[in-house]
């Protein structure tokens, strides 16, 4: 296991009354690419914020490196941000705006120098020394703010949301970028998003927030594997969410059709929620499934088919590369371990807290 | 059919009329006059007269005078823009009001205040001898014109200082801090330089005026002190020596040219 960095703990904050975040206890460890992955307004930044030392939380301690740093000013904590908007200083060229924290920090002439030049390679952007932020691009801008920070060497990297502004495919590159960066640079980064697939794509670990709660924290393989509630499945990715009932340990009730799955302990006859991706839903031959059900909607997505299949009284998304004619009667099987069981929340506030308590 | 140009020429016409009429008229004349004497024979005479030691006193005092009134205004006005910029939305607007609703009163009449105020025998000595403390003495003084150049001109340095700040993002400030900047730091290295286009068009706002007034200088300086402005004005209202006064005028141009010149140079070193 690695080492922890960086603890939150019973960390509350509200804004005039509101209620931001309410007791989140999180814990990074050392060398983690860490997603917060929640939607807008679901207390992401204001998370970001309380480790970077701009916000006080109202109650809750921030633990770095075994050391309580929650009344820390932002400029003695060894973490440093590449905020949403890039946050330039656009009265210094690119040059001095990388060398700011290093002159703060009295280092010399030369290692500056030299600092300036690794980091405009690390972000592919040499020879840019004496441009004016204003005269780069949304994309260059935001590769400047991280050579800005990252030449302070801070053993934690804040990243809110910071491909936000950029079309997809500079997105996408870099994506791959900030990948290669946190491999050469083997620290910590603590990565803000709302995109779920992005959130997949770059992360180690990913924490899933929704109202100032975390829903579920895991890998990448565990979120979208094994949602643990209706929230996440329904968040990370496309998925059926359908209510059913446990029937006993194995066997569950879907839609009045038992199917077999691997979750226990849920009790007998119990309500609960289940997950089927639609990539996981296979139509097979009338009498060879399970639940009997007619195709009603078919798009073609590139790599594979959206249909849209009725059975059970029910709307099945299902993703295949096999195509099924509008009309055509078929029927659902899906794998036991494919079926993903999850408590049923009896109320809209536990929903927001989850099952995960 | 119009054509844009064409349109767009007729629509300024009327604008174009008044700057000419009511600027490039005035502005002629007094170049005409600077430049001529009585018999209107070109002459450098009365643009020669600032050496004449009373008009070089009046000079070098109102230049004294308004520079210690911008640089006053200056640094009450700054930590004011600040304190406006940070609470963009608080109490902000009683703030503004308090400063800006003295200014749709007319200035004769504000400085007319101070001076009741100020008088031997005015407001404060009655309530500063009601108390039995020391009487001051500060009308008819330049300390006196010095206040009232800071009380009328102010809020022209307070908004354009204000828009500066208030302009800075505040996750600016804060990447400075998180690189490590303290807030004295973070001051000086990027709020104060951020706002230097502020702080020069301030500065321009109130140096002039108050190098050009006369007002000021006659009800608070008891017309016993004589700025380059009172003299001008004299020039023309007793004397009646429009050559004179506009050769005067001319010098005093000059002063007004110099400070618009730096303030456009260290503009453009800004945006650079
Ligand atoms: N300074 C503030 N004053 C008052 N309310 C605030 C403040 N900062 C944030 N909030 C509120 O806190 C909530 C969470 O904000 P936060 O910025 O953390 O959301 P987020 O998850 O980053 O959202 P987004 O994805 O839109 O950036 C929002 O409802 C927001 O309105
Ligand atoms: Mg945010």
């Amino acid at each position: 296991m690695k080492k922890e960095l960086i603890q939150l703990q019973h960390i509350s904050k509200s804004y005039d009354g509101h209620m931001i975040l309410d007791d989140l206890n999180l814990t990074i460890h050392e060398n983690e690419f860490v997603t917060l992955l929640g939607p807008s307004g679901c207390g992401k930044t204001t998370t970001l914020r309380i480790i970077g030392g701009f916000e006080r939380p109202d109650s809750g301690r921030v633990i770095f490196d075994g050391e309580d740093i929650t009344e820390l000013a932002p400029n003695r904590r060894q973490v440093n941000t590449v905020f949403q908007k890039y946050a330039l200083f656009t009265h210094m060229d690119i040059a001095e705006n990388i060398a700011f924290g290093l002159k703060i920090k009295n280092k010399s002439q030369a290692y500056i120098k030299d600092k300036i030049k690794y980091a405009l390679k690390l972000v592919n952007l040499e020879g840019y020394e004496h441009r004016m932020p204003d005269t780069l691009s949304g994309g260059q801008q935001q590769r400047i703010a991280i050579a800005r920070a990252i030449v302070n060497e801070p053993k934690v990297l804040l990243l809110d949301e910071p491909l936000g502004a950029l079309d997809l495919k500079l997105r996408q590159e870099m994506q791959y970028e900030l990948i290669r960066m946190k491999n050469e640079l083997g620290i910590t980064f603590i990565y803000v998003t709302h995109d779920q697939e992005e959130a997949l794509t770059m992360s180690d670990h990913i924490v899933v927030m929704n109202k100032g709660y975390i829903q579920q924290e895991g890998t990448p393989e565990d979120i979208y594997n094994e949602p643990e509630n209706a929230f996440v499945a329904d968040f990370i990715g496309d998925s059926n969410i359908i209510t059913a009932t446990m029937v006993r340990d194995e066997l569950v009730n879907i839609l009045g059709t038992n199917f077999a799955c691997v979750d226990k302990g849920f009790g007998e006859n119990k309500p609960v929620d289940v997950v089927i991706r639609p990539e996981d839903v296979k139509l097979v031959e009338r009498g060879k499934g399970t639940l009997p059900g007619v195709v009603s909607h078919i798009i073609f997505k590139g790599v594979h088919y959206e249909m849209e299949v009725q059975a059970g009284g029910f709307e099945w998304l299902v993703h295949s590369t096999r195509m099924n004619e509008v009309g055509s009667e078929v029927d659902i099987r899906v794998d036991p371990f494919n079926i993903q069981v999850m408590n049923r929340p009896a109320s809209e506030d536990e929903e927001a807290i989850g099952v995960a308590e | 059919m119009f054509n844009n140009r064409k349109t767009s020429t007729v629509m300024s016409s009327p604008y174009l009329a008044w700057a000419f009429i009511f600027i490039v008229v005035p502005l002629g004349m007094i170049v005409y006059y600077g430049l001529t004497d009585d018999s209107g024979a070109f002459t450098f005479a009365n643009i020669a007269s600032i050496a004449q030691p009373e008009h070089l006193k009046a000079l070098l005092l109102a230049l004294e005078l308004s520079l210690i009134s911008t640089v006053i205004c200056f640094l009450l006005a700054y930590p004011l823009g600040m304190m406006l910029a940070k609470n963009k939305m608080g109490n902000q607007g009683i703030i503004t009001t308090l400063f800006i609703l003295p200014m749709w009163m007319n200035f004769l009449l504000r400085t007319l205040a101070w001076m009741t105020l100020l008088e031997n025998k005015g407001i404060i000595n009655g309530v500063l001898s009601a108390m039995h403390l020391p009487l001051i003495h500060i009308i008819n003084t330049p300390a006196a014109i010095v206040i009232g150049m800071v009380y009328n001109f102010l809020p022209f340095m307070i908004l354009p200082i204000y828009n500066a700040l208030a302009k800075i993002d505040d996750n600016v400030i804060d990447a400075a801090r998180d690189l490590g900047a303290n807030k004295f730091q973070t001051f000086m290295r990027v709020t104060l330089p951020l706002s230097v286009p502020g702080i020069l068009s301030g500065v321009t706002m109130v140096f002039i005026p108050a190098l050009t007034t006369f007002a000021i200088s006659t009800m608070m300086g008891g017309s016993k002190i004589l700025l380059i402005g009172n003299i001008i004005e004299q020039e023309f209202t007793l004397s009646y020596d429009w050559h004179l006064g506009s050769g005067l005028s001319l010098v005093l141009m000059v002063f007004i040219i110099i400070n618009m010149i730096i303030s456009a140079i260290s503009e453009r070193k800004e945006s650079d």
